[in-house]
């Protein structure tokens, strides 16, 4: 159905200009959790109190004539491990049981500086692992599209609020996809940003030289405002880009793309992708081409690596992430009288971890352990290295890239979780961009015949956000897209009974 | 006839592992306070707490300490380094790994000489942060214990670990290039050198061998050693350990042993089983670090006089004996008042006499340290000056000395205010001369009889009357002419 409310934007310039207050933005986000999350399953938390300080400090802001920053008053949800102060950092798994945050991740920060209220923390797959949500060991969130489907994951608690109009805005962790693949799924816009853009500090990690918080919006100019917000060299981040220009993409965001040159990457473009899905892209290059741009197929052999590499690398660091998790300072303890050191350490991670996560723990020591570390991780580096050369050379030839985001629509709850390599495959369309440290932006291009939207991923050299979001622009204004969000049916409320 | 076999002769084959905490203000990757002593895990925050989600940032100040003592020991300095997780689980380590340099150490192929013309080739030196401090309630260690209480005060502190390539010879040795290695960080201020409070800690490597052998024995690692001394005994014990062991038909287990002070023995601590798997990788958090050639050679230009050229200073320059260079460059803040008081002293022999000999022993029966008491290199320079000149007695110089330390103050001021000069006017003792031999007729003739040892009697009369100020020089001379 048409999409009839405010966008982050209009919300924020109705807050600015007093035509609605901050607090009763915030009571309609409240309102649309209290109808439709018992059917989403989106958040892990809300944190209404801190919404609601936010949102009177812009209400009073505004009664005093001061203009605003940017998005200030307009909500947003958070992913949950992302660390706000005083508040339990989940990452939905049993082993952060208990762990309330002792500080404020860079990002939230930044958000508290332009007076954003955040609404709530989302659901996620355990630690960031997985492309559907479904191994977080708190809740099964579902597509709003669809109900019996998955929003996609990691971030799929944070793509399925923004999908059913609960908030207009969310961050999500981008790893693998974790971002755009949920986009993909829930028929909004997510883009992972150049791999130090944004500042990493307070964010769980997962993959260290992988993860980057990313955001997510209902169109375009909302998440190129919401990237503009939250972006910025960081002292607390070694890894974060230092003389970075202050980004103002919302500036040229309107930019005709006629001297584009786009490139169609051949290798995401066979019998592996779902035959709807490559028609939506190809009919999304002829839209390009209508708007002036060119377009040329280009060939990335490396990708065939791209999987089997990010595994090996993502595991590799997680297991090391992840061995803080050890019971001793914070989280879930397992001990029993008598029990020794190396006892308390197997049974806090034993029941602590769910399977997925305990996969890849194992699979990423083993892949580091002596002897094995050439074989598995420095080849691995090698594919890095490889996918990061042909993507250069790439970009000398065309400005951007497409591929679809996800080779298939939303798939069913419980269909690929014990599938583990097929649920690998979701991502291989979105491995090689972090892999690469390349931003990439994933925008609704159509739907299936069973009404599941369908994401088109453009890609773009390091630094190029502005140049994605242009692109990215110029066909949502083509296709209108944006507009469309799932007719969400609020179950009657029974009437009571004698 | 058959010959008889000769006894076989072993060497020792020696390397040390040698941490130093650098003395950095904060940690190596926070903010929070490198200080010792403080209530427990008050000098924490996420980063080193191993909080989900906290980030490591690297202090300058702490790589350029590495750098400084990379070059003091002749290391080349590495442009490009970049750091690695090794990892383990153990309570003390909060991020189950630990940010290690593994195959790109800042600092590589160093070497430091030796008095005995042993150059101790080093092969490289890396930064990396030290784990947390364990307490155990009912028992020793871990095993045991009712429960054990974690303290990460010290969890993220700096260090630079220095390998030496197995270059030692002899438990001496060994003492040495640890005593060197103490003097260098000391002079060069990345350390305070205190073995006992564990700011520097060293593991010694030891292996013997028939002479002539060119292949290495089975090596053992003793750890615990808190003093240059302990290295010495404890290589000494390990050395014949093994020798008696070999000679006997043995042969030598590899392990880890721990030095113990009491019974003054090396005690078997774990057997090593195979390397133990530490998984290093890339540390992704940080970038690699570049260390441009202007920084490295501005700190080269910053660089403190080290104390070899201290040493070569002393004995070449100013012709010390080697042992008083050695108490000199060992102490460095002794060698430092001396050439503080160097400048107001031209009679600088003496001066390196009072350091080496009065204040060494004042300071070892008082336990304290120069920067303790209360006298100044010009006041020193002072008080030798009149001893110098004989406007005062060694006697009364040795008294003074004791009273400038505890109280400090002027020499030359306090001599002129308690009238402490010695007399040494002619006239006024010539007087008082005549009237000794005048009240003690019969000691003069015993004297005129060849009597010697009298003279001591007549000596100690006059110092008595002028209460020690005579100069007992000049007492001499008018007795033996007067009498
Ligand atoms: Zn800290």
């Amino acid at each position: 159905m048409m999409k009839t409310t405010r966008t982050a934007l209009e919300l924020h310039e109705a807050i600015q200009s007093g035509q609605q207050t901050a607090l009763s933005v915030l009571d309609d986000v409240y309102n649309k959790i209290a109808e439709h999350e018992p059917a989403i399953e989106g958040f892990n938390c809300l944190t209404q109190e801190l919404a609601r300080e936010t949102a009177r400090e812009v209400d009073r802001r505004v009664q005093v004539g001061e203009t605003l920053p940017l998005l200030a008053g307009v909500p947003i949800a958070i992913k949950d491990n992302i660390n706000i102060k005083g508040y339990p950092t989940t990452c939905s798994s049993r082993i952060l049981e208990g762990y309330v945050s002792p500080y404020d991740a860079t990002v939230y920060q930044k958000l508290k500086q332009h007076l954003m209220p955040v609404i709530g923390k989302t659901n996620l797959d355990e630690f960031a692992m997985g492309s559907s949500t479904e191994t977080s060991a708190l809740k099964i969130t579902k597509n709003p599209w669809d109900l019996s489907r998955v929003p996609g994951g990691s971030s799929g608690g944070s793509a399925a609020v923004v999908s059913a109009n609960m908030v207009p805005l969310s961050l999500g962790s981008d790893t693998g996809g974790s971002v755009r693949q949920p986009a993909s799924l829930c028929g909004i816009t997510g883009i992972k940003p150049t791999y130090g853009l944004v500042s990493r500090y307070g964010l769980v990690a997962f993959a260290s030289s992988l993860d980057q918080i990313s955001p997510f919006g209902q169109n375009v100019k909302d998440t190129a405002a919401l990237l503009q917000v939250i972006s910025g060299a960081d002292e607390l981040d070694s890894t974060s880009i230092k003389n970075h220009p202050e980004p103002n993409y919302l500036q040229c965001i309107d930019q005709d793309i006629s001297d584009l040159r786009i490139g169609v990457i051949q290798e995401l473009q066979n019998d592996a992708i779902q035959p709807e899905v490559l028609k939506s892209i190809q009919d999304a290059v002829q839209t390009f081409e209508s708007l002036g741009a060119t377009t040329q197929p280009v060939s990335l052999p490396s990708f065939q690596y791209a999987v089997a590499a990010y595994y090996i690398l993502a595991t590799a660091e997680a297991s090391s992430n992840l061995g803080r998790y050890d019971g001793v300072r914070y989280g879930q303890r397992v001990e029993e009288p008598d029990s020794d050191l190396h006892t308390m350490y197997r049974k806090t991670r034993s029941q602590g971890f769910g399977p997925e996560v305990k996969r890849r723990i194992i699979l990423g020591t083993f892949c580091l352990s002596s002897g094995y570390y050439d074989a598995f991780y420095a080849k691995a580096e090698k594919a890095r290295e490889l996918m990061r050369h042909e993507l250069r050379k790439a970009f000398e030839q065309v400005d951007i890239l497409v591929c679809p985001t996800s080779p298939s629509t939303a798939f069913k709850i419980g269909e690929k979780l014990n599938d583990p390599v097929n649920m690998y495959l979701s991502d291989i369309a979105t491995i090689p961009v972090n892999m690469a440290g390349i931003p990439a932006i994933s925008i609704p291009c159509g739907f299936d015949q069973q009404h599941l939207p369908i994401g088109l991923q453009l890609m773009g050299p390091h630094q190029s956000e502005a140049r994605l979001f242009q692109a990215a622009y110029a066909f949502e204004q083509k296709t209108g897209l944006c507009n469309l969000i799932p007719d969400l049916k609020i179950p009657p409320k029974s009437e009571p009974l004698i | 006839m058959p010959q008889t076999p000769t006894q076989t002769e072993y060497e020792a084959v020696i390397g040390l592992e040698i941490h130093v905490q650098l003395r950095t203000q904060s940690k190596l990757f926070c903010p929070d306070s490198t200080r010792f002593g403080d209530e427990p895990n008050v000098n924490t925050c996420p980063v080193c707490l191993g909080y989900p989600g906290a980030l490591p940032v690297l202090n300058k100040k702490a790589v350029e300490y590495a750098v400084m003592l990379g070059l003091a020991l002749n290391c080349e300095i590495a442009e490009l380094s970049k750091f690695d997780r090794k990892h383990y689980f153990y309570p003390d380590l909060p991020k189950a790994y630990q940010i290690s340099q593994y195959n790109m150490p800042v600092c590589t192929n160093g070497y430091m000489e030796l008095s005995t013309g042993t150059r101790v080739r080093i092969n490289r030196a890396h930064m990396e942060e030290d784990a947390g401090k364990l307490v155990h309630a009912g028992a020793e260690g871990l095993a045991g214990s009712d429960y054990s209480l974690v303290d990460l005060n010290r969890a993220g502190t700096p260090l630079l670990e220095i390998v030496s390539e197995p270059d030692i010879k002899s438990a001496a040795e060994a003492r040495e290039y640890m005593t060197n290695m103490r003097n260098i960080v000391r002079y060069l201020g990345v350390c305070d050198g205190n073995m006992e409070e564990g700011s520097m800690r060293c593991d010694v490597n030891i292996s013997v061998r028939p002479k002539g052998q060119t292949e290495f024995g089975t090596k053992t690692e003793i750890k615990n050693m808190n003093s240059t001394r302990a290295i010495e005994q404890a290589a000494e014990y390990e050395i014949a350990r093994q020798v008696q062991i070999l000679e006997s038909g043995g042969s030598i287990t590899q392990a880890s042993r721990l030095w113990n002070e009491a019974t003054s023995e090396t005690m078997l601590m774990r057997v090593k089983e195979g390397e133990a798997d530490y998984r290093y990788f890339p540390e992704p958090d940080l970038r690699p670090l570049h260390i441009s050639r202007e920084w490295i050679e501005a700190l080269k230009r910053q660089l403190p006089e080290l104390p070899e050229e201290r040493r070569a200073r002393y004995i070449s320059e100013l012709d010390f004996s080697t042992h008083d260079a050695s108490i000199l460059v060992d102490v460095k803040e002794l060698g430092d008042f001396f050439d503080a008081a160097r400048p107001h002293c031209p009679h600088y022999k003496t001066l390196v006499n009072w350091l080496t000999g009065e204040i060494t022993a004042y300071l070892k029966t008082e336990k304290k340290s120069m920067a303790d008491t209360r006298l100044t290199p010009n006041a020193l320079a002072e008080l030798v000056e009149l001893q110098e000149n004989n406007t005062i007695s060694s006697t009364t110089a040795k008294k003074l000395l004791a009273e400038l330390l505890e109280k400090g103050g002027s020499p030359a001021k306090i001599v002129e205010e308690r009238d402490m000069a010695q007399i040494s006017d002619v006239g006024e003792l010539k007087k008082m001369v005549e009237d000794v031999i005048a009240n003690n007729p019969k000691q003069a003739q015993q004297f005129r009889d060849g009597k010697e040892q009298v003279l001591g009697f007549f000596v100690g009369q006059i110092m008595r009357a002028t209460q020690g100020s005579a100069n007992p020089e000049l007492v001499n001379q008018l007795l033996r002419e007067l009498i």
